[in-house]
């Protein structure tokens, strides 16, 4: 088994409220100096088998159809060591 | 006119608008996102609601369900759709209708009767409303903040394609006061606020919506 992470992200020029919110709530728990917060997703695939040029290929795939919405945001791929 | 109304997993204002279409002089037919079937009816309306929960993303999930092949391929044919609010979020994850909805810009759910502008009746669902019509109809929602890059911006602008503008304020954050488009040909529109709430003197904010619906029974689509 193997671990495929997709990050997703709001593009930068997107608004992001959630983001804004938990910037918010910051100084109100003590916590100075955080500037500003995007807040994403993360998905973690478990792969059966090895991940090979093809699987990565399909995470792109699956990453830019149902992951993440390519109109508002960006996604990123990357393979996790094994525990 | 037959105008099919979909119902997905989570779907909140399908009998809604049944009854609208009704109302509105047309036969309403319930359709099923499971099925790969639109019974032959002669329109389709996406209903509001929260389809799969709003899971992943706001029509994310609803994009893939079994109905949405036939109403994205019925859509390339001419066939007028209509989403409302969930279904315009839907309209936009199934690049039918360009753009995205996010989270409204002051986190708030909105629910209040609005006042909006038709700047497009030249849609089948549009039709029956003058040019630059000023009507007040209710808006529901978490998510409805109306996003695309200035590029397609314009170009809705300049093809005519913003098929109603809100007034007054701006309930969500769309950009440019956009609260519904339509395609390129015009068939399909994606409207946030709820005409279907706005049927009945007896319920909601008046009868300013009816119009939506009386479009397609009207002679000029028969």
């Amino acid at each position: 088994m193997a671990r495929v992470v997709v990050d997703v992200m709001p593009k930068p020029e997107i608004l992001d409220p959630q983001g804004k919110a938990v910037l918010g709530a910051l100084p109100r728990l003590g916590f100075s100096g955080v500037v500003d917060v995007r807040q994403g997703k993360r998905f973690e695939l478990e792969i059966d088998g090895e991940v090979t040029e093809q699987v990565l290929a399909d995470v792109h795939k699956m990453a830019e159809t149902l992951l993440s919405n390519p109109v508002i945001e960006n996604f990123s791929v990357h393979v996790e060591a094994s525990a | 006119m037959r105008v099919g109304v979909v119902t997905f997993p989570g779907s909140l204002d399908d009998v809604d608008a049944q009854r609208a279409v009704r109302i509105g002089g047309n036969e309403a037919v319930p359709l099923w996102h499971g099925d790969h079937d639109l019974k032959g009816v002669d329109a389709v309306i996406l209903p509001g609601g929260f389809s799969y929960g709003d899971y992943l993303r706001c029509g994310a999930i609803s994009r893939f369900a079994p109905v949405m092949t036939e109403v994205v391929e019925a859509a390339g044919r001419g066939m007028p759709v209509l989403g409302i609010c969930n279904g315009f979020q839907i309209l936009c994850e199934s690049h039918l209708l360009p753009g995205a909805l996010i989270r409204n810009d002051h986190r708030k759910f909105v629910c209040r009767d609005q006042r909006l502008r038709i700047e497009n009746n030249r849609t089948p669902w549009t039709a029956a409303y003058e040019p630059g019509s000023e009507i007040t109809i209710v808006i529901k929602n978490g998510e409805g903040g109306f996003v695309a890059d200035e590029p397609t911006l314009d170009r809705l602008e300049g093809e005519g394609r913003v098929v109603a503008r809100y007034l007054d304020d701006n309930p969500n954050g769309s950009l440019r006061d956009i609260a519904g488009i339509c395609n390129e040909r015009g068939n399909v529109v994606g409207l946030m606020p709820h005409p279907e709430h706005a049927v009945e003197g007896l319920t909601g904010c008046g009868t300013d919506g009816l119009g939506f619906f009386t479009t397609l029974a009207s002679e000029v689509f028969q």
